[in-house]
């Protein structure tokens, strides 16, 4: 059975699934219990479930961080709303120091099945504290598993098996998605953690993105085929666990590899797939590797400003030429 | 319960200290130790209130809990060792150390940390129903760190089952505590979030029990969490190698007068002296059992060093 829902609803589809499914869930952050979160992802699940499966805390992101690892370590099953992906970095000691750590340095002993969800990207007007794309200072930390869904059926399939898994999770959904419509899987069974997925095939250069660049890159590959230039796309889904094996196969069979992201070019998790490419595909690549990023500046938040420094398709389109014509 | 017990119970954890200190010199312990010599009262206090399933964190200074939790001893040094102990396969060695067997959510070397976590625990205990309680022991310095007040703050307005111990021993690492805050004691603070607080002699296991329990029957009957202040003094510097240059002349000889050990000692008459003796006879020789045991742990197999990162 599939239903059209747009990505937002499919996210709210999906909590619903968890907190109908699994009576360890609990679900908890800033006004997501009778307001139904900032964007609707929690619409009516405190009508349907009680304070008691979801509630408000205080504005507190260490604080609730550090609560959901603690009750994940004794038998919750909590998932934790960060409102904006920025305000992790308050919150950086949980994730990185205790929720990431607490499997490892106990031997197995303790586990941390938590998800935490957030949202993030650029929007228009938005200013550089609620803008940023961090996905690669979550990806650097082992411990942790790093989901970014692109679609609204993979906003419903990747926040399910979220909160399946043992380990802990976190979520970054991109809010400029929200309101894309696509058919979502509702009766589907719950994935495994990971995988890439090849979401259109060609044989002329492979484009890896995730997140917002998803569409982008399509966008970009429809362009290019007008040309004559047939782009394969990748939608990484999963920086952790990374399914390089899609990527390198892909890279073996168009030779030229495009990474797209809308996160600051140094150190994004597009210098992490270059630098694989690099070493495990060598002999295959014929031509440089790409970046499609962001430029290292802060995210400003006049519009006109932000058009000068965010990744859209037609940066991809003209890094794909770039790539192939050399 | 009572004196022999207590005094036993604060022994064991002084003497298991001080073994450690003297495998630390002889290049048996690697890394960094914390002791809580002249704190022993506290956890051996509050541990007295506590049922099985209740939920302890501690800190970096948090052998004292472990051992009065009921934590192997043997397990305990050889973590501390380097080796493959069934505590945590010398993954956490002495600042970070956990027992889930134990219901010891675990120390924790990031000030402040452990008190979002004991929160998450109370947060299990009182939708679960189980009945439990969580206590989290922190430092006086600890009472400065935003996840402590973010954490309290959440604790009150969810009612939860938390008790915060804050062990005040004067010092954070080399700094007075009366330099960092403008409360006379920490409790005070206890009126912001509107709970109770209370302050207590931390170097006396019933007076630290009787608080302590008032706090846990509070948190147990849904009425939520309330900070006990335990004064005490450090008998040794904060790390292993502290010379304490900073420690004003006489203090730490003073403070040995007042520690829990020595006044139970000072306090006792022939016949409690000589029970005493025979305790401590009896704690040497656990505690040297202990590190034999320990020393028969192998060391990891650097093969493993990846395991347990995800399930
Ligand atoms: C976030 C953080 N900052 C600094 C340190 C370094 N540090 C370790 S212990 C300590 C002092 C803590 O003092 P207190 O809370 O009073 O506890 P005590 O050591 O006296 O038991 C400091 C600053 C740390 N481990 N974590």
């Amino acid at each position: 059975m599939s239903e059209s829902l747009r990505y937002i609803q499919a996210v709210n589809a999906a909590l619903t699934w968890a907190l109908d499914s699994r009576s360890d869930t609990v679900y908890f952050g800033e006004d997501v219990a009778l307001p139904g979160g900032p964007f609707g992802a929690t619409k009516g699940l405190h009508k349907r479930f009680g304070s008691e499966r979801i509630f408000d805390t205080p504005i507190s992101e260490t604080g609730f961080l550090g609560m959901a690892l603690g009750a994940a370590m004794t038998g919750l099953r909590p998932i934790a709303e960060i409102m904006y992906a920025d305000f992790t970095f308050v919150a950086m000691d949980q994730i990185v120091n205790q929720i990431a750590n607490i499997r490892y340095s106990s031997a197995g002993r303790w586990k941390a099945p938590l998800v935490i969800r957030m949202q993030q990207g650029y929007s228009p007007g938005a200013c550089a504290q609620h803008s940023q794309s961090i996905e690669a200072y979550l990806a650097h930390t082992p411990g942790l598993r790093v989901a970014l869904p692109s679609t609204p059926d993979d906003a419903y399939q990747m926040l399910r098996t979220a909160v399946v898994s043992d380990d802990p999770v976190v979520v970054a959904e991109a809010r400029m998605l929200y309101p894309t419509r696509g058919p979502v899987r509702t009766d589907a069974p719950v994935e495994p953690v990971g995988g890439a997925r090849v979401v259109r095939d060609g044989r002329d250069a492979t484009v890896v993105a995730w997140s917002r660049m998803v569409p982008a890159a399509l966008a970009a590959a429809d362009e290019l085929a007008a040309e004559g230039i047939e782009t394969e796309v990748i939608d990484l889904r999963w920086l952790n666990p990374l399914d390089f094996e899609t990527v390198g196969a892909s890279i073996s069979r168009t030779g030229r590899l495009v990474v797209a992201h809308e996160a600051n070019l140094t150190g994004g998790f597009g210098a992490e797939i270059a630098a694989r490419a690099a070493s495990e595909c060598f002999t295959d690549l014929r031509a440089p590797v790409a970046r499609v990023a962001a430029p290292d500046v802060p995210m400003p938040a006049a519009p006109a400003l932000q058009k000068a420094v965010v990744p859209e398709a037609a940066h991809v389109v003209e890094a794909v030429r770039r790539t192939v014509n050399r | 319960m009572g004196l022999p017990d207590d005094y036993r119970a604060m022994a064991r954890i002084r003497r298991f200290e001080e073994r450690l200190t003297a495998l630390k010199d002889a290049g048996e312990i690697p890394g960094s130790i914390h002791l809580c010599n002249g704190q022993e009262a506290i956890p051996v206090g509050a541990a007295r209130t506590l049922r099985d399933g209740d939920y302890v964190t501690a800190t970096y200074r948090g052998h004292g809990w472990a051992l009065a939790r009921g934590v192997d001893m043997a397990g305990l040094f050889a973590e501390m060792m380097g080796r493959d102990s069934a505590v945590n396969g010398g993954r956490a060695a002495s600042p970070y150390l956990s027992d889930p067997g134990r219901w010891f959510v675990g120390e924790n070397s990031i000030v402040g940390a452990g008190v979002p976590i004991a929160t998450g625990a109370a947060l299990t205990a009182q939708r679960t129903g189980s009945g439990a309680v969580s206590v989290v022991s922190i430092g006086d310095g600890a009472m400065n760190q935003g996840n402590v007040h973010e954490a309290l703050n959440m604790a009150a307005v969810l009612d939860l089952p938390l008790v915060l111990v804050v062990e005040n021993n004067v010092y954070s690492e080399m700094s007075r505590i009366e330099d960092m805050v403008r409360v006379r004691q920490l409790a005070e603070r206890a009126a912001g979030y509107g709970i109770p607080g209370r302050v207590v002699d931390g170097n006396d296991p019933d007076a630290v029990a009787e608080a302590v329990g008032e706090a846990v029957t509070r948190a147990r009957e849904g009425s939520g969490p309330s900070i006990v202040e335990a004064m005490t003094e450090r008998l040794v510097g904060h790390y292993s190698g502290d010379a304490q240059h900073y420690r004003p002349a006489g203090e730490v000889a003073a403070a040995r007068e007042r520690e829990p050990l020595a006044r139970i000692r000072a306090a006792a008459d022939a016949d409690l002296a000589a029970r005493l003796d025979v305790i401590d006879a009896e704690v040497a020789a656990e505690v040297e059992a202990a590190i034999a045991a320990a020393r028969a742990v192998p060391y990891p197999d650097p093969a493993t060093v990846k395991e347990y990162v995800y399930v």
